[in-house]
């Protein structure tokens, strides 16, 4: 099958499921008993009236099958609809999407970089004291509540003043130049990075090493050393290539624990992401903004399986997609 | 020559050649060393009454967010001595706005072992005043400093082991059922019902776990007593977790079912459904095992960090969650206030005793991986 008609397969595929995750999450918050308007409710200054006025904007006074109606059918024209605090969905997500995303991106490039040498490493010296040092650093990573990693490295840049506490940007960040904010979005991101790298290193670490050990025994590994060649070669250009191929399918999977993993480092330092923005939604039954960043979390995830999958073609020819 | 001396000194002690999976895991000194530390965090929680000094809703109002009490092994003149404390006193700072807490050292109060405190019944049926260790009054010690109200965080920590430790198993006990059998249905049904049934699940694999954990834990009534909205958090927990296994199972069951003793179970004229509980799931066992082993983390964690921003066990109950949130309430002061940590780090203790004991249980009972 070629890849554009592959491409629109999965993304059929997808349709059915998105429109459940739809259901599901609707019905969700259809059932959690905070009231949207609470806040104005409280308010002694606003009249009856205007809160009637604004249970009509926000289509609370209908029943909640055609709530799901109005939403759905403005979701399909493209329309997220607004939040209760009055600005368009779209865009609130549109600034915290791209800031996820480029603290996952990151994350998962330092994972890599750092974790599959790790696990060549560990392999290479199987049994020796470079495994078993490697195996203490991932199962130190894979057991660390990302919270309190964040913590510990927020209370270490409290110490130094070494490191901003906190936020993506300085307040005087508008009136840097363009490579002043460039270095201190750097600077701001270092520690959430750090936190979501070393909890994520383990996964990629264990699969690189119990790979790469499976194709050392493969048999093409054998006839490389029978014919002589240096171990070096051996391992660098025969085996570690075609170990590395099945991590591709894990990238899919990444994306999505980091999507979820990072809510919490967000919400303790103060990062502004989806995550955060989607906690504080929740606390306040927005409810077009809870959907809209949870439908938007599904679309994730499942383009990051569709484009593990395609990138695993690219890699490995033997693979056909079906 | 040689030959014979070798065979006659054959050692007379042969290692069994099969050992007991229990025994091989206990063999292992890492696996060990985490099993007696998850015995000994058990025994804390179970006996969280009588080993601390004060109860989980006991608070002294005037020694709010008091460091921990300075324990004393010497005497004015430097000699070695039964250990001690002092009262403290709150003071405040009206030009810093700061508040300090100063030693009084006009009266020792000696540290008493098995003393009669606040009453308690263990597992709510054996009733008890004794405590391991306490002061007398108006003396208080509090190890790991209090918490805003006044209330002995090391004593919370062992209240909030009862919480977070057993979230995790009864969490288990029910998505476990229903990931196995859901997938064991899915499985053998095949077809349509396979084709729904795997969709259903999908859908709650797609979405990303801690927006659906957030999305329900926000359902939960605010009025509700602690005991109710423990069990529902146990619920939602497990909700997050049956999906992936039950994917798993029925990948497992799909392929055991065209095994022959399953297929002449059904020709001999078993029920399916019988022929699945009786003959498929089993078969699944040593998998679920070390999958429920590896399980127990997820959903310690889960709780911990659903607690933490406040979603959780809410207060005045303790867990180690809500209780490391004081942590990040505090987090510009931390430097100064390390303790506030101490739930954090024993999370990651649990967490990490769970992962080590996982691991080795796993090389242990599936032969597939042995020695990667």
């Amino acid at each position: 099958m070629s890849v554009p008609i592959y491409i629109l397969k999965r993304i059929l595929q997808a349709l059915p499921l998105l429109f459940i995750i739809s259901v599901m999450s609707f019905t969700m918050l259809k059932l959690a008993p905070i009231d949207p308007l609470a806040t104005l409710r409280a308010n002694p200054a606003i009249s009856a009236a205007a809160i009637k006025a604004e249970e009509e904007r926000l289509g609370l006074n209908k029943p909640p099958v055609v709530q799901y109606g109005i939403w759905l059918s403005s979701l399909l024209q493209g329309d997220l609809g607004v939040s209760t605090s009055g600005s368009s969905v779209f865009v609130l997500l549109m600034q915290r999407a791209g800031n996820t995303l480029l603290l996952g991106v990151l994350t998962i490039f330092f994972t890599w970089l750092i974790a599959v040498p790790l696990g060549v490493w560990a392999a290479v010296h199987r049994g020796r004291w470079q495994d078993k040092l490697c195996s203490m650093i991932s199962t130190t990573g894979m057991s660390m509540p990302t919270f309190l990693m964040a913590l510990l490295l927020l209370m270490v840049a409290l110490a130094t003043r070494m490191l901003p506490i906190g936020g993506l940007t300085s307040p005087d960040f508008f009136e840097r130049d363009s490579l002043g904010q460039v270095l201190d979005m750097a600077q701001h991101l270092i520690i959430p990075v750090t936190v979501l790298t070393f909890v994520g290193l383990a996964g990629i670490q264990r699969q690189m090493r119990a790979n790469l050990l499976d194709v050392l025994r493969a048999e093409y590994v054998r006839t490389a050393r029978a014919k002589g060649l240096p171990e070096n070669t051996v391992i660098y250009h025969h085996a570690v290539r075609n170990a590395i191929n099945p991590l591709i399918t894990l990238l899919g999977f990444e994306f999505a624990a980091l999507l979820s993993g990072a809510a919490l480092t967000e919400t303790v330092l103060a990062y502004p992401g989806l995550g955060r923005l989607t906690l504080e939604a929740v606390m306040t039954k927005d409810m077009n903004l809870v959907m809209a960043s949870i439908m938007l979390g599904g679309v994730m995830l499942i383009m990051g399986n569709l484009l593990a999958d395609i990138l695993l073609k690219f890699v490995d020819p033997r693979i056909t997609l079906q | 020559m040689e030959s014979i001396v070798l065979a006659t000194e054959i050692p007379v002690e042969i290692a069994p050649i099969r050992k007991t999976p229990w025994q091989r895991l206990w063999h292992d000194k890492v696996a060990r060393m985490g099993l007696i530390v998850l015995i000994l965090l058990y025994f804390c929680a179970a006996f969280a009454d009588p080993l601390t000094p004060y109860s989980m809703f006991y608070s002294d109002a005037d020694l709010a967010n008091a460091p921990p009490t300075p324990v004393h092994f010497e005497d004015a003149k430097n000699e070695p001595s039964w250990p001690y404390v002092y009262q403290v006193e709150r003071q405040f700072d009206p030009a810093t706005f700061r508040q300090t807490y100063v030693e009084k050292t006009e009266k020792k109060f000696p540290l008493k072992l098995f003393v009669k405190g606040e009453a308690y019944k263990v597992f709510g049926i054996i009733a008890g005043d004794i405590h391991l260790f306490g002061i007398d009054d108006p003396g208080r010690i509090f190890l790991l400093g209090s918490d805003i109200n006044g209330r002995d965080n090391f004593s919370r920590l062992f209240f909030g082991a009862q919480k977070s430790l057993t979230i995790g198993f009864l969490g288990l006990l029910v998505a476990f059922p229903i990931g196995i059998i859901y997938g064991g249905v899915a499985g053998f049904a095949g077809g349509i019902v396979d084709n729904i049934m795997m969709r259903i699940a999908e859908a709650i694999m797609s979405i990303p776990s801690f927006y659906l954990l957030i999305g329900l834990a926000a359902i939960l009534p605010p009025g509700m007593s602690s005991s109710e909205r423990f069990a529902l958090i146990t619920v939602i927990l497990s909700m997050i977790g049956w999906a992936g296994l039950s994917r798993i199972i029925r990948g497992m069951v799909l392929s055991i079912r065209e095994e022959e003793f399953v297929q002449a179970a059904l020709a001999s004229g078993m029920a399916e459904f019988t022929t699945v509980v009786k003959h498929v799931l089993p078969q699944t066992a040593s998998f679920v095992i070390v999958a429920a082993t590896q399980g127990v983390p997820g959903f310690i964690l889960s709780e911990s960090g659903l607690s933490f921003i406040g979603l959780g066990i809410q207060q005045p109950d303790a867990s180690w969650g809500n209780m490391l949130k004081a942590a990040l309430d505090n987090v510009n002061d931390l430097v100064n206030q390390p303790w506030l940590i101490a739930p954090g780090i024993l999370i990651f203790i649990t967490i990490l005793c769970f992962n080590t004991v996982g691991d080795v249980l796993r090389d242990v009972l599936d032969p597939k991986t042995q020695g990667t």
